[in-house]
C-alpha cells in the first residue's frame, strides 16, 4: 500500500464510508431476499389454486360425461393450440397406460391424493426437463388424473431477481466505496490545510491564518474559530513581549546601578563603604518591590486569591485608608477632604480594596503641589441589579491628558511627566486587576482642573462574581 | 533566646544563623519539614522560623503537626508567597506570624522579638508604662508626667502597640498590621507621619525623648534610645 492510499484508508471518514456501504450493501441484501420470498409464495400459491379449480372441473366432467368426455377434455387442453402453454395433463387408465395428456408416463412420486407436489418432469413437447407443480387424483374406476403447472414462469422470475439482486448489491458497493473515497478525499484536504497552517504558525509564524472557504459550515467555523484564538495568542503575546521588554527596562536599569554602587563600594575607603552599601540596599528594595508588585498584579489578573472575598464595609475601608492618609497630605500642603456613605456593604478582598484605594490616594500625594486638595468620596449610583457604590478620587493637581488616560493603566507605562517621581509605573496597573477582580471598572475623568478616578463597584456583581 | 530556623535554601539560612547568632540568640538549623517535626517536639525552643516551601514536609504540615503534638513555640512563617490569602493559610495552620520573602533582617528579628514577648505576657495589663509616660487601658487615658495627653482613637492605638513592644524595634509593616489592621506596602511614608505626630503629642514639651527612630528598621519607645 503507497503512504498516500495508507494514509487515505487510515481516517475516520474512510471507515465511516466503507461502514456504511456494508449497511447499504446488507440492506439490499436483505430487501431483495423478501421480496424473493413473498413474491415466490405467492407466485407458487396461484398455480396451486388455479390447478386445484381445473382438477375439480375435471372431475366433475368425469362423473358426468364419464372417461371420453373426460380424454377429449384433456386432450383439448392439452393440445399446443388453444391450451395453456404451461398446463401439464395426463390422464392414465387402471393400468398406468396413457390415455390423454401432454406428458408420456405417470411420474414416479406422483401420490394422487390431490395434495401439491413439485417434481421435476421431462416434457416431451418442449424435450426439457422442468420443474412441475402438480396435483393428482384418483377418478373412480382406476382412472388417474394429473394437473400440474410448469414453473418456468417462477424460475425466470427468480433468475431475474437473483441477477437484480447481484447488480444491485455490486453497485452500491461500488457507489459507496467511491463516495466513501471522494468524501474522504474532500475532508482530508481541508483538514490537510488546517493542518498546514498548524504546522506554519508552530514553525514561529503566528501572523498565519486558516484560509476560509465562505461556506459557512463546520470546517469553516472550525477555521474561525481557530483564527480567533490566534489572535487572542497574538495579541497576548505582544502584550507578553511589552512587558518583559518593560520588565528588562525596569529591572535593569536599578540593577546596573546597583551593581555599579557595589563596585564603587569596592574601591571606596572604608567611610563612605557602608554609605554606598546602603544606597544598594535601597536600589535592591527597589527591584524586590517591582518584582513583588509584577507577580501580584499577575495572580490578582489570574483569579487567584477569589476564595478569600468576604462580606465587607466598603465605607469602613474608604475611612481607614482617608484616616491613614490624610496626615500624609496636610503634610504636604494639601486639603483633604472625605465624603463618605454611613455603610456600603459588598462581597470583596478587604487588603486588595484597602490597597488599590492607598495606591491611588498615594498617586494624588505624590504628583498634588502644596495648595491643591484631594476629595475621597463615597456614594451609591444606580438601582436594583445596576446599583453600584461609586469612589471617587478627585485631586486640583496636574491631571493627566486626555489622550494618556487609558495608557496609564498599563503595566511600566510611566508619563513623561512622572519619570523623574519615584514608584514603578505599576500603581495603576494593580488598582486595574484589583477593579476587575471586583466586577468593577474604573475611568479616569477630568476634573477641571486635575483628576477625578472613578472606580464603581457592582453591589450585586460583586456578590454573583463570587459564586 | 534559642531559635530553630527551618529553612532549605542553605544561604538564605546561614544568613539568618549568622544574624541571630549575633544579636546573641542561639540557633539550631535544619533543611527539611521532618527534621523540624522532630527537633520541635524533642528540644524547648524560645521561637520557630518556618519556611513554607520545604522538601518531604512543607512547612505548613509541620505547623499543623508542631501544633498537634502539643508544642506552643511561636512560630514565624517564611515565604515568597505574600499574598493576603497565602497569610491567612499560614496563620491559620498555626502559625503566629507570617513574613514574606524577601525580608530584612532588621524585620524578622523584631517579629521575632515581638513573638517571644507577646508570650510573656500572660496577665491582662491594665497600666502600659515607659518612663514617666502611662497609658490607662481601662479609662482610656494617657499621661506624662502626671500631664494629661490627649490622643485621637487611632493615636492612642499606635501608642498602645508602641507601649506593649516597649524596649524592642517594631517595623513600619508590623505597626500597619498591628494598628491599622492591613497587610501592604504603602509607597509613601504614611507611618513615618502618624509617628511623627504622635511624637509632637508625647515628646515635643518634655525633655527626654521616647519615641525613637531605628534608622533603617523602624521605630522603638523605651527610656533610653
Amino acid at each position: 500500500m503507497t503512504p498516500s492510499l495508507w494514509r487515505l484508508t487510515n481516517t475516520a471518514t474512510f471507515r465511516l464510508a466503507v461502514g456504511y456501504m456494508a449497511l447499504f450493501g446488507a440492506s439490499a441484501v436483505l430487501l431483495l431476499s423478501f421480496i424473493w420470498w413473498t413474491t415466490s409464495g405467492v407466485i407458487e400459491r396461484q398455480a396451486t389454486d388455479t390447478v386445484g379449480v381445473e382438477l375439480r372441473g375435471l372431475a366433475d366432467l368425469y362423473r358426468a360425461e364419464g372417461p371420453r368426455g373426460l380424454i377429449q377434455a384433456v386432450e383439448r387442453r392439452s393440445s399446443r393450440q388453444g391450451g395453456d402453454p404451461d398446463g401439464i395433463y395426463l390422464l392414465v387408465d387402471p393400468l398406468g397406460r396413457r390415455l390423454a395428456g401432454n406428458i408420456d408416463n405417470w411420474p414416479a412420486g406422483a401420490l394422487a391424493d390431490g395434495q401439491w407436489e413439485r417434481l421435476d418432469i421431462f416434457r416431451t413437447d418442449v424435450a426439457q426437463s422442468r420443474m412441475i407443480g402438480i396435483r393428482a387424483f384418483h377418478l373412480g374406476g382406476g382412472y388417474r388424473l394429473l394437473v400440474g403447472r410448469d414453473m418456468v414462469a417462477l424460475a425466470s422470475f427468480q433468475a431475474v431477481l437473483l441477477e437484480a439482486l447481484i447488480w444491485g448489491v455490486g453497485v452500491t458497493l461500488v457507489l459507496g466505496l467511491f463516495s466513501g473515497v471522494f468524501m474522504s478525499r474532500r475532508l482530508l484536504t481541508r483538514v490537510e490545510i488546517i493542518g498546514q497552517t498548524s504546522r506554519e504558525i508552530m514553525e514561529g509564524d503566528l501572523t498565519k491564518r486558516v484560509p476560509l472557504d465562505g461556506s459557512g459550515d463546520e470546517f469553516d467555523r472550525l477555521a474561525q474559530n481557530l483564527n480567533r484564538m490566534l489572535a487572542r495568542i497574538e495579541t497576548l503575546m505582544g502584550e507578553m513581549r511589552l512587558v518583559t521588554d518593560s520588565l528588562a527596562h525596569d529591572l535593569r536599569s536599578p540593577l546596573t546601578r546597583l551593581r555599579g554602587g557595589l563596585d564603587m563600594a569596592l574601591s571606596a575607603p572604608p567611610e563612605e563603604r557602608d554609605a554606598a552599601i546602603a544606597r544598594a540596599i535601597v536600589q535592591a528594595d527597589a527591584v524586590l518591590a517591582t518584582f513583588g508588585a509584577l507577580i501580584e498584579i499577575s495572580r490578582i489578573e489570574a483569579g487567584i486569591g477569589r476564595g478569600d472575598m468576604v462580606p465587607l464595609d466598603l465605607a469602613e475601608i474608604v475611612r481607614d485608608i482617608a484616616e491613614l492618609y490624610q496626615p500624609v497630605a496636610e503634610e504636604k500642603g494639601l486639603s483633604f477632604t472625605l465624603d463618605a456613605i454611613p455603610a456600603a456593604p459588598m462581597r470583596g478582598s478587604p487588603q486588595l480594596l484597602a490597597q488599590a484605594l492607598s495606591n491611588l490616594l498615594d498617586n494624588a500625594v505624590k504628583y498634588c503641589r502644596p495648595g491643591d486638595g484631594i476629595t475621597l468620596s463615597l456614594t451609591a449610583a444606580g438601582e436594583g441589579d445596576e446599583s453600584q457604590w461609586a469612589l471617587t478620587v478627585a485631586d486640583t493637581g496636574p491631571g493627566i491628558p486626555a489622550l494618556d488616560r487609558e495608557r496609564v493603566f498599563e503595566r511600566f507605562v510611566r508619563l513623561d511627566e512622572s519619570r523623574h517621581a519615584p514608584g514603578s509605573g505599576l500603581g495603576l496597573s494593580l488598582v486595574a486587576a484589583i477593579a476587575k477582580l471586583h466586577g468593577g471598572t474604573v475611568a479616569l475623568e477630568d476634573n477641571a482642573p486635575g483628576l477625578r478616578i472613578v472606580w464603581r463597584l457592582p453591589v450585586e456583581a460583586s456578590n454573583a462574581a463570587l459564586q | 533566646m534559642l531559635v530553630l530556623v527551618v529553612e532549605d535554601d542553605d544561604e538564605t539560612a546561614t544568613y539568618m544563623e549568622r544574624g541571630l547568632t549575633e544579636s546573641g540568640h542561639v540557633v539550631d538549623r535544619v533543611a527539611d519539614g521532618r527534621e523540624a517535626l522532630y527537633m520541635a517536639t524533642d528540644k524547648k525552643y524560645d521561637a520557630i522560623v518556618m519556611d513554607r516551601m520545604l522538601p518531604k514536609l512543607d512547612g505548613l504540615s509541620t505547623v499543623q503537626a508542631v501544633r498537634a503534638a502539643g508544642v506552643e513555640t511561636p512560630i514565624l512563617i517564611l515565604s515568597a508567597l505574600s499574598q493576603v490569602d497565602e497569610r491567612v493559610k499560614g496563620l491559620k495552620s498555626g502559625g503566629d506570624d507570617y513574613l514574606a520573602k524577601p525580608f530584612s533582617f532588621s524585620e524578622l528579628v523584631a517579629r521575632l522579638e515581638a513573638l517571644t514577648r507577646r508570650r510573656g505576657a500572660t496577665t491582662e495589663e491594665t497600666i502600659l508604662a515607659c518612663g514617666d509616660l502611662e497609658m490607662d487601658l481601662l479609662g482610656r487615658k494617657v499621661t506624662r508626667s502626671g500631664r494629661p495627653i490627649d490622643l485621637q482613637p487611632r493615636e492612642f492605638k499606635l501608642l498602645e502597640y508602641l507601649l506593649r513592644h516597649a524596649g524592642q524595634v517594631v517595623t513600619r509593616t508590623m505597626l500597619l498590621e498591628g494598628v491599622w489592621a492591613y497587610h501592604f506596602d504603602p509607597q509613601t511614608n504614611v507611618i513615618d507621619v502618624h509617628i511623627s505626630r504622635l511624637r509632637q503629642k508625647i515628646d515635643k514639651d518634655f525633655d527626654k525623648p521616647l519615641l525613637h527612630t531605628v534608622r533603617g528598621t523602624g521605630y522603638k519607645i523605651s527610656e533610653t534610645p
